[in-house]
């Protein structure tokens, strides 16, 4: 059974389309990166799928049933995007108010808090914690209880490298546990290692899902190269391979990624006038923005 | 019911550390304490026991108190946690927004019976301390404290669905203030005004008293006085109480909190986080 699955999802805000015939589906232990621009419908499309505002139109199920069901949200965690808790309340009162909604044992509590380093503050007040603590205590509320289907949004913004790492490794565990995970974020070469696929929103449109390797053959981009020629012979080296001239000696080509071996040998002929070549594969980056800018043509 | 205890608890935390409950304590008791020795003077030759009098006295006092009270802990409710942004999370666990709405309210129930409890008290101490015969006066101060809570009950669900339908603090807090001026301080006065010119035409015989049992402060007032003889005469509105049974006034207190939680459970849910 597919952990979640939608189709056709559609939101408009007053006449604005946030989403349009949005269509995703995730299996469990499946690893899911959502991208796009700010303000693509990421958020809104988790809200969606967490039943805190209704579809438009278009269907959702979640865990077998509709979102925000009973067993939809007994199964479900949800990290949002600006984790806010009560700052009265200590970090350890506040996951163990969560673990008793949840109906888990709070003496679970402290190895939670633990789990996610924050143990050293759990008797302190929420208020004084610092963006990326804060984001830590969503963290550990999102592994109450096992759930079968984490939805996170940009789980990693406020956390530093090293704790970004270890975040990615409890979702590994998670995952192989046979959790889905939805999880959007604005940092690629971050969710490029550590998810199975990647789907991307561009003004409330799907316009890619499908695993980095395959985005980046169907992107097919250009590849760079860039020519470094002996001094003085830049303007013969640029006229030579009908590319541009950067400065004194740089000289940059592109060419289609089937072509990049034939424009090799061409710059190994001039190796009287050429002192190194560098190849510069398209960056993610580069993917991303194709898809992501594609849409609107 | 777990969930609605621990929410209670979560809620009675942030109370206790925001020292709301030290606040409202205060207040009650403050109040209750001035109260009662402002209305010590005139005892002994009335006949009636020193608690009795104290009882009279609270009445008014909680007549004004207890919904502001009330509506001070509960206009932040919903619209508090919209502003801080933590209502999108806590819905989507598996937990009721009535359950949510039964936590916080019955934390701030407790906290209001804390206050009302030592704030009585303390008239009542007083009360025994001068006179011997004080105890006549019980059944009056427990009748007291439990429909102060009721009121309370009424106002904090009253607060709960202005919370939700502002959606801002800030607006809520001016709603709750505006309520409680009319409900509380303008309504009296307009009905007053309506018995002074209609004299003992329809309004004053028909209309009136239906007016003050819909007004769960004046069934209070009205339920409170009207077994306490010896503040009858000194109440404004205490001569009409004579015309309008108990049992009436009684259901006025007793159904407004059931009503006011459902007006508050309605317009909670639709909030959209
Ligand atoms: N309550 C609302 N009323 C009106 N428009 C809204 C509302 N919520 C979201 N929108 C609009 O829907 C669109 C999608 O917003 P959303 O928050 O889903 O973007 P996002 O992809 O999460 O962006 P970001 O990367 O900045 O978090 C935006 O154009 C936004 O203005
Ligand atoms: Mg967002």
């Amino acid at each position: 059974m597919q952990t979640l699955s939608c189709s056709q999802v559609t939101k408009t805000y007053e006449g604005v389309a946030a989403l349009s015939g949005v269509s995703l589906a995730l299996n469990p232990g499946e690893r899911v990166a959502l991208l796009g621009h700010n303000g693509a419908g990421k958020s809104t499309l988790m809200k969606i799928i967490l039943g805190l505002i209704p579809a438009t139109s278009g269907d959702v199920q979640v865990l077998g049933g509709a979102p925000g069901a009973r067993a939809a949200r007994d199964g479900t965690a949800y990290l949002p995007e600006n984790a806010a808790f009560h700052p009265a309340l200590t970090g350890l009162e506040q996951l163990r108010f969560y673990m008793r909604l949840r109906g888990a044992d709070p003496k679970g509590a402290m190895a939670l808090l633990e789990r996610v380093d924050l143990a050293q503050a759990a008797t302190r007040r929420i208020g004084t914690y610092s963006k990326g603590m804060r984001q830590r205590v969503g963290l550990a509320q999102a592994l109450i209880g096992r759930p079968r289907l984490l939805v996170l949004d940009e789980p990693t913004s406020g956390l530093d490298p090293v704790s970004r790492r270890e975040f990615y490794a409890i979702l590994d565990e998670l995952a192989a546990g046979g959790a889905a995970i939805l999880l959007s974020s604005h940092v690629l070469t971050e969710v490029e290692a550590r998810t199975d696929r990647i789907v991307i929103l561009s003004r409330g449109r799907m316009v890619a899902d499908d695993t980095l390797d395959a985005l980046r053959r169907r992107a097919s981009l250009p590849i760079q190269l860039q020519v470094r020629a002996r001094p003085g012979q830049a303007d013969l080296v640029a006229r030579q391979l009908a590319g541009g001239r950067r400065n004194g000696v740089m000289v940059d080509l592109t060419c289609a990624a089937d072509d990049k071996l034939a424009r090799l040998g061409q710059i190994a002929a001039l190796d009287r006038l050429v002192e190194d070549v560098e190849v510069i594969p398209p960056s993610l980056e580069d993917i991303y923005s194709h898809f992501s800018q594609g849409a609107g043509a | 019911m777990s969930r609605v205890l621990a929410t209670a608890a979560a809620e009675f935390r942030i109370a206790l550390r925001n020292r709301w409950v030290a606040i409202v304590i205060a207040m009650m008791t403050l109040f209750s304490l001035v109260l009662s020795a402002a209305g010590s003077a005139p005892t002994g030759d009335l006949g009636v026991d020193r608690l009795s009098v104290t009882v009279a006295s609270l009445t008014s006092l909680g007549v004004y108190l207890v919904p502001l009270v009330a509506l001070l802990m509960s206009f932040d409710a919903i619209a508090g946690e919209v502003e801080r942004g933590t209502l999108p999370l806590v819905l989507t666990y598996p937990v009721s927004r009535g359950e949510l709405l039964a936590g916080k309210f019955a934390a701030h129930l407790g906290i209001l019976a804390l206050a009302t409890g030592v704030g009585y008290g303390a008239a009542s101490v007083a009360a025994f301390a001068v006179d011997a015969h004080a105890a006549q006066g019980l059944p009056a101060l427990l009748r007291l404290f439990w429909t102060s809570l009721l009121l309370g009950a009424t106002f904090l669900g009253v607060g709960y669905a202005i919370s939700a339908w502002a959606r801002r603090p800030g607006a809520a807090a001016g709603l709750a203030i505006g309520l409680w001026l009319v409900l509380i301080v303008l309504y009296d006065l307009g009905l007053l005004a309506g018995v002074v010119s209609g004299g003992d035409g329809v309004f004053t015989t028909r209309v009136f008293p239906w007016l003050l049992l819909a007004n769960p402060a004046d069934a209070f007032r009205l339920y409170n006085l009207a077994a306490s003889e010896a503040a009858t005469a000194a109440a404004g509105v205490g001569g009409a109480a004579a015309t309008i049974p108990a049992l009436e006034s009684l259901l006025s207190i007793a159904g407004w909190p059931v009503l006011a939680f459902l007006l508050a459970r309605l317009a909670f849910q639709r909030v959209t986080p």
